[in-house]
């Protein structure tokens, strides 16, 4: 690990400007991550600013009805809370099913949506990879890849990368259109959901359009208003990353769909919001085949690489399973 | 003189157990050398087969706080007739991936492991050969297998007999490459005094570690102790000096100070061995009635180019069913890995799964219960050697685990049943192992005041030998538990082979009656029976295999009995219970004895469902390298398992009856997963491990 | 980097000097001599360095010992200040572990099992998440004790030791 510098901020506002004048230095949540990638020389700051206790460390009600979840609150805390689990099942249950008990105590909000890939070779700094060193190539395209990428891949030139983004609580997010405050050297700005992760294009370094010295703050979640579900296919039964996972939402009106909201975990650079077949469903009966249908349409989109075909079965099973469960009683 | 039955057979609890709980058992970094260590981190190769071209220490060593980097021009030369990888930094020659190729040693870890990545090494290197096939040209017959096996064996006219048969199953099995992981990593500390050299050290065995350092460092016995009380789990990687062991006595010479080499869990995976992986091609022949006509089990494994390790893949076929026509055959690949070693149960675990595989196949295509075609086909003596069983219960284990797993009536038919989206299945499958003794040596002093000493190098890697040693001293000393002073874990204690083979109780055991029965008769001719006031030292040893060992087949035997829920949709694969019978002879300590059973069987249980070591087979290095991608079963994995074993009394074994727990419970257990799931789902998974994706792959989907 | 802090660790306070780079754990281990929780894949991937920060379990791999000087950290060899904590005796009635070394980590583990059950945290497998109350069943517990993990395989005998201890504590029903 490369020595580094440990700097406390008085307020959020100073750890801006502190990281702002370090250009390789970076923020320190809970460091499930980053002392991870620190130790396998991934990550290589020269100065962490702890921010771990500047934000608020609290879930607190929106004027509409929706959460606003300060960017410290653990894992564990938000899995927890009591208005998540009513209102928003969906992400309670994305957090219990990501990384272990002890891991959600210490993992921050924040810091859960940053965190990188877990692709072998991009872990692995004697390999090569573009996303930690551009233009080196993409070992796993070629190389070992069951779980990696099947949608929204960069599969040739020097951004190559088929690596997924590996958080549970993402997927769950994307699927409730949250709304991500950050505050930056410039002030704030509001980043949706939509709009934070990107897929690797022509630069697979960047895994978020967040800029150097930008802070999480907090989430806003939207109210929902609808029932909703996370199912993650992994495989051991606890304690690994998805194969593929869905976060599913849906209101059904007279047996129609009303409205949907449809995320993949496991299938892409970042989380899949699955737009296609959500405009697939809207206004379809509730039907298993309509379900599948949707599902199919999403997927048409998919390249799969030579060893993990399975996942577009895989997830097209996820979202006639899902949805018939969350709509069961309503069709 | 028998043995008492007072404290053997009984549930005892741990006498190292308090000590464990609580954290305060001191594994091999947590003894206490006395003095500050040091720590080494160490370079290792990125290629597979090659020459070092360059290697530049020189910004590693200004680093501060660095006190030597140790590189094959400046590391002291070791003595001549190490075997393997042990010859530590003593060429420039690479021969796989992960070799140690440059070692730090610094002031702390974060020093040292900061300065290996400073260390600048470049290679001519070899395109990596990684992949095993069976259609290689240069798969050879090794001159034998582990353990003394003959490479090949072969009985009547197993082409005719197949071509004869009015049922055949012809099918190849696949395991992949496996790491044993054991949670804690192989962790050596090493100290020198003079000429003489302390290490404190992860091993199955000091002795086994003992001798490599002697060689290694031209010491003569005496000059090294290895100092292993507790060890936390090997599984068959410490079995043997790794160079882990070597490079710790050196870095400490280099410095003149004590130093500790602990792995990192990446380099768990070329360091210290793994399990080949095997292809394996078995044909079965019956009759109309289902009794097999001809057995034959080829193996194909792997090898690195540095050493021959030679898995003892298809050896269980060589005694588990009756048939007067059978071959069985091992070839070799020499690849470019990591040199293999030995993992639990090997040959057994591997081989089990072809096998018991292809019982069931058999029993479907006869439409024969696969409980009933295994009784069918029972031996009554050994098949390949023509002896007799010293004692042999498969059939009684068998029907004892049908009856508690609920087996009668099950239905024949594969994917027919659902609850909900499950499928649902149940499987089974034999296990059996080898039950063997080896020589160790034990020294008993009984002191005036009426406590014992019983020393023997003897290892706990969790077996429970702490506890079961000392209820068997205890028995034959004719004293309570309280009175016994158990010493293992030191070379300086008198000599025992490592645990391992399934051989530590039986032989340890078996010395340490003998010993007692020395003391026994000592005490009645000199002293009336009684233990004199200064005491009294004897020593005492078993010579080796059990006198009765030619004259008969010793094996312990066990079945497994599975249910398996596969999900419809996602190919997930659950185990919600299961039932396994051993019969394995005498059970010395019943409660850490239904952990072994529990544990081999949980561990083929992983084994069936998640683990597996991949290469990359153009880089010819493994990709899954940490505990988040080599996937082992986690709590969540494991259902209820019920742990049952059958009074076995075993006169020809050894003095005590043991046939040795430490392995049986992973034999069989994946076949017995893998014939569940094809129960539950009509897919037959002949590749370990049964991941989602392969149920995509069966159904044609991916 | 080095920098003074203090870790209170199992109720005594030990002033130390550390590298910015030192985890907790390996100042715990290395620095202090504090052995009891262990060190299998430095990674958070094993959970057997597991240890009670300010009541919570987490790996102790993790977390930059730079960054927890006001924290209180329990070891399994402190849960009982001395004594023998219930889980302690439970790990040894139901033999819930072999070769011991991820054993402090799962005792750490489960005692904070316990407080999440406690506090009505869910589960990945709790049916109801707008449950009051947390029934610590076998599955649940078999979940929450996932982030252990054990290459003996004693997991059917740990669901026994806590489930034993979470009965106690009311917390199963």
């Amino acid at each position: 690990m490369r020595e580094f510098r440990y700097e406390r901020a008085a307020d959020p506002a100073s750890a801006v400007a502190l990281l702002a004048a370090e250009p390789e230095g970076a923020f320190l949540g809970g460091g499930t991550n980053l002392v991870d990638l620190m130790k396998l020389g991934v990550a290589t700051p020269d100065v962490l600013v702890d921010v771990r206790r500047l934000t608020s460390a609290e879930v607190a009600e929106l004027p509409d009805g929706g959460l606003r979840i300060g960017a410290a609150v653990p894992n564990a805390d938000l899995a927890a809370d009591r208005r998540v689990r009513e209102r928003f099942p969906v992400l309670s249950q994305a957090l219990l099913a990501g990384a272990s008990g002890q891991l959600r105590n210490r993992a921050t909000t924040g810091g859960n949506l940053l965190q990188r890939t877990r692709c072998s070779y991009f872990t692995d700094v004697t390999r090569p990879c573009n996303k930690r060193s551009p233009g080196s190539g993409c070992g796993a395209l070629q190389g070992v890849h069951r779980n990696h990428a099947v949608l929204g891949q960069t599969l040739e030139g020097p951004a190559t990368c088929v690596a997924t983004h590996p958080s549970d609580m993402a997927v769950a997010l994307a699927a409730l259109d949250a709304v991500i405050r950050v505050l930056g050297p410039d002030g704030e700005r509001e980043v949706p959901m939509a709009e934070l992760h990107r897929l690797p294009g022509d630069d697979a370094t960047r895994d978020t359009t967040l800029r150097h010295g930008e802070l999480v703050t907090a989430i806003d979640l939207p109210p929902l208003g609808m029932p909703s579900r996370y199912r993650k296919v992994r495989d051991r039964a606890s304690f690994a990353f998805a194969l593929v996972s869905i976060a599913a939402a849906v209101r059904v009106a007279d047996g129609v769909v009303d409205d949907v909201r449809l995320a993949f975990g496991g299938v892409a650079h970042k989380p899949w919001r699955a737009t296609t077949a959500e405009d697939a469903l809207r206004g379809r009966p509730a039907t298993e085949e309509s379900f599948a249908a949707a599902a199919d349409a999403e997927l048409a989109a998919a390249t799969p690489l030579r060893d993990n075909a399975f996942k577009v079965p895989l997830a097209r099973n996820l979202v006639v399973r899902t949805l018939l469960q969350l709509t069961e009683g309503a069709r | 003189m028998t043995t008492v039955d007072r404290l053997v057979g009984a549930g005892v609890e741990r006498i190292d157990g308090p000590a464990k709980v609580r954290g305060t058992a001191p594994y091999a970094y947590e003894q206490d050398p006395g003095e500050p260590i040091c720590s080494v981190a160490v370079v290792q190769s990125t290629v597979n087969r090659g020459r070092i071209t360059r290697l530049d220490p020189t910004a590693a060593e200004a680093m501060p706080g660095v006190l030597a980097v140790l590189t094959p021009a400046n590391a002291p030369r070791l003595g001549e007739g190490l075997a393997s990888d042990l010859p530590v930094l003593q060429s420039l020659d690479v021969h796989y991936q992960g070799q140690i190729v440059a070692a730090v040693v610094a002031e702390s870890s974060e020093i040292a492991k900061a300065a290996v990545g400073a260390v600048a090494v470049e290679y001519a290197a070899h395109e990596p050969d990684v992949v095993l096939s069976t259609d290689r040209p240069d798969l050879y017959a090794p001159p034998q297998l582990m353990a003394g096996y003959e490479t090949d064996s072969v009985i009547g006219d197993v082409e005719g007999a197949l071509a004869a048969a009015a049922v055949t199953v012809d099918a190849t099995y696949e395991t992949p490459t496996q790491h044993n992981n054991p949670i804690e990593m192989h962790t050596s500390m090493a100290r020198w005094d003079g000429d003489r050299l302390t290490l404190w050290d992860a091993n199955q065995g000091p002795h086994n570690i003992v001798n490599d350092l002697m060689t290694a460092f031209g010491l003569e016995r005496g000059q090294v102790r290895v100092i292993s009380p507790y060890v936390g789990g090997a599984f068959g990687s410490k079995a043997f000096t790794h160079p882990n062991q070597i490079l710790a006595a050196m870095a400490a010479k280099v410095v003149g100070r004590t130093v500790v080499f602990e792995l990192t869990r990446q380099q768990m995976f070329c360091l210290v061995g793994h399990r080949t992986p095997t292809i394996q091609r078995v044909r079965l022949g019956a009759d109309a009635e289902g009794r097999l006509t001809a057995i034959s089990h080829e193996v194909v494994e792997h090898t690195s180019r540095i050493s021959e390790f030679a898995e003892q893949t298809a050896t269980p076929t060589r005694v588990l069913y009756a048939a007067p026509h059978r071959r069985t055959t091992h070839r070799l690949a020499r690849l470019d890995v990591p040199p293999p070693t030995i993992m639990r149960a090997p040959g057994e675990t591997p081989g089990m799964f072809a096998l018991e595989s292809a019982m069931d196949e058999l029993a479907h295509s006869l439409g024969i219960d696969p409980v009933e075609l295994r009784v069918r086909n029972e031996p009554e003596r050994d098949p390949e050697r023509d002896v007799p069983w010293s004692s042999r219960n498969l059939v009684a284990c068998l029907r004892t685990g049908a009856e508690r797993f609920g087996w009668a009536g099950r239905d024949l038919r594969p994917g027919v049943r659902e609850d909900g989206r499950w499928l649902v299945g149940t499987g089974v499958a034999a296990a059996t192992y080898p039950a063997r003794r080896r020589k160790a040596e034990c020294r008993i002093t009984g002191h005036g005041d009426g406590r014992w000493t019983v020393e023997i190098d003897g290892s706990d890697i969790g077996t429970g030998a702490w506890t079961a040693l000392t209820q068997i001293s205890a028995d034959a000393l004719g004293v309570g538990l309280g009175a016994v002073e158990l010493r293992i874990g030191d070379s300086d204690l008198p000599f025992a082979g490592g645990a391992g083979g399934s051989t530590g109780l039986a032989s340890w055991g078996s010395a340490i009656v003998l010993t007692a029965r020395e003391v026994r008769r000592q005490l009645d001719e000199r002293y009336g029976g009684q233990l004199p006031a200064d005491g009294i030292v004897v020593k005492g040893e078993v010579p080796g295999p059990s006198p009765h060992a030619e004259q008969y087949s010793m094996h312990a035997f066990g079945a497994h009995f599975v249910e398996v829920r596969v999900d419809r949709d996602t190919g997930e694969v659950r185990l919600p219970r299961a039932s396994s019978v051993y019969a394995a002879g005498t059970i010395v300590n019943a409660r850490t004895a239904r952990s072994q059973f529990l544990g081999g069987f949980s561990m083929g249980v992983s084994m069936a469902l998640h683990e597996g070591t991949i290469a990359d087979e153009r880089l010819g290095h493994y990709v899954n390298h940490d505990l988040a991608e080599y996937h082992v079963a986690t709590n969540a994995d494991i259902g209820d398992i019920d742990i049952h074993w059958l009074d076995e009394d075993d006169p020809y074994v050894n003095e005590l009856g043991i046939k040795g727990i430490g392995e049986i419970g992973i034999t069989g257990a994946a076949a017995a997963v893998a014939n569940a799931y094809w129960h539950a789902t009509g897919l037959r998974v002949r590749d370990l491990p049964i991941t989602p994706d392969k149920y995509f792959r069966a159904l044609g989907q991916g | 980097m080095d920098t003074q802090i203090t870790l209170r660790v199992d109720g005594a306070d030990h002033p130390l000097t550390v590298d910015t780079r030192t985890t907790l754990l390996d100042a715990l281990r290395e620095r202090l001599r504090i052995t009891s929780p262990k060190k299998g894949c430095d990674h958070g991937q094993c959970g057997a360095c597991t240890v009670l920060l300010d009541g919570r379990r987490v790996n102790s791999c993790l977390v930059l010992a730079v960054t927890v000087d006001d924290a209180e950290v329990i070891t399994s060899d402190g849960l009982a200040a001395g004594g023998e904590h219930p889980l302690h005796r439970a790990f040894l009635d139901n033999d819930a572990f072999q070769c011991g070394y991820c054993t402090p980590g799962q005792v750490c583990s489960a005692a904070g099992v316990l407080a999440e059950a406690r506090a009505g945290w869910p589960s990945t497998v709790t049916d109801d998440l707008t449950a009051d109350e947390v029934d610590l069943t076998d599955d649940e517990i078999r979940d929450r004790m996932s982030g252990n993990l054990c290459r003996c395989a004693a997991y059917a005998h740990i669901v026994l030791a806590v489930a034993a201890v979470a009965e106690a504590e009311g917390v199963r029903r």
